[in-house]
């Protein structure tokens, strides 16, 4: 049902959703260790996630839909970071940046938490040490997909 | 100045057993633990030693041998032309692992022997205030002695009890409304 002398377009509300939510990730200001620097490249002029929406790192957990858990985790500040979590409005959303995020990579040891995914849900892992800001605007990609495949 | 030339004005300067140590690169003195102030004392304040400034503290943990800790003061004399440098060394048994606190010689020795503490799990009598530095406050066991399980596995904590108690919370966001 379409008339093109109409300035209309019909959807969902879904759909509409999850447009919204998927084009405007904003992820937190929240860096770690050394993929913090990849990340920053990455929101940085020439990698430039603007492109994709996701630009605005916000200094609040309030304001923010996305965690980038960029490096590794030390046990110490693991309540740390589930408290930033919390603090997080649903809908919110992780990924995982890097080796050490993911498994605890080099550091095998009893400092470091051995994957986030122990302390907070991870949607997309990204590997990589550090992992180059190609990879991490490919994970804000998937994650954009797993968003729009999210039910109401 | 060398070990030899160090030791000559320490012994004259203070009682008590001092000994060379080996080394390829500055000199290095072994001092038993009970000599231990006296001696940094005289490290500090003797004219022709003058070690007004404490870099550092160390230990290592030689286990199972006995005696299994050193602990590694290195020093510095600033102000005078030779620019001295020391490796001063306590050695410390296993089974009772307790050394004199420096702090009241170098204030600087306060940090840096709670580190020690924190890491090696060595006890620094007369320290006023000898908390974990690095280190969560609730962890057990100190990770850089030789017999630590590197690779322990357990889930990580996720929860911080809350600083404040619910009135004083409650209080807080009263008087934060009433502004």
């Amino acid at each position: 049902m379409s008339d093109p002398e109409l300035p209309i377009l019909t959807t969902t509300v879904e759909k509409m959703v999850q447009w919204a939510r998927r084009s405007s990730i904003w992820p937190v200001s929240f860096g770690l260790a050394c993929c913090a620097i990849e990340m920053m490249s990455m929101s940085a002029s020439r990698y430039d996630i603007a492109r994709f929406g996701a630009e605005v790192f916000r200094g609040s957990p309030r304001q923010s839909d996305l965690m980038i858990v960029a490096g590794r985790l030390s046990r110490k500040m693991a309540p740390v970071l589930r408290r930033i979590y919390d603090q997080m409005p649903e809908p919110k959303w992780v990924i995982s940046m890097g080796a050490c995020a993911s498994i605890g990579g080099v550091f095998d040891n009893y400092a470091i938490v051995q994957g986030v995914d122990q302390v907070v849900p991870v949607d997309v892992f990204v590997p990589g040490c550090p992992p180059r800001p190609e990879s991490l605007i490919y994970g804000i990609v998937q994650l954009q997909k797993k968003i729009d495949q999210q039910r109401m | 100045m060398n070990t030899q030339a160090l030791l000559d004005v320490i012994r004259l300067a203070v009682p008590g057993n001092v000994e060379p140590g080996q080394s390829t690169d500055q000199p290095t003195i072994f001092v038993a633990r009970e000599a231990l102030l006296p001696v940094s004392v005289a490290l500090r304040e003797h004219p022709n030693l003058h070690f007004e400034f404490l870099a550092d503290i160390t230990a290592v943990d030689w286990y199972p041998r006995e005696p299994r800790f050193e602990v590694v003061y290195i020093l510095a004399s600033i102000d005078t032309a030779a620019r001295k440098r020391l490796r001063m060394k306590v050695r410390v048994p296993g089974q009772d692992p307790h050394v004199p606190s420096i702090a009241s010689v170098w204030p600087s020795a306060g940090w840096a022997e709670r580190e020690v503490f924190d890491l090696f799990g060595i006890i620094f009598d007369g320290h006023q205030d000898l908390r974990r530095i690095l280190m969560p406050e609730d962890w057990e066991g100190y990770p850089l002695r030789k017999d630590y399980p590197v690779q322990i596995r357990m889930a990580p904590k996720t929860q911080e009890p809350l600083q404040l108690s619910p009135e004083q919370f409650a209080a807080n966001i009263r008087a934060d409304r009433e502004r």
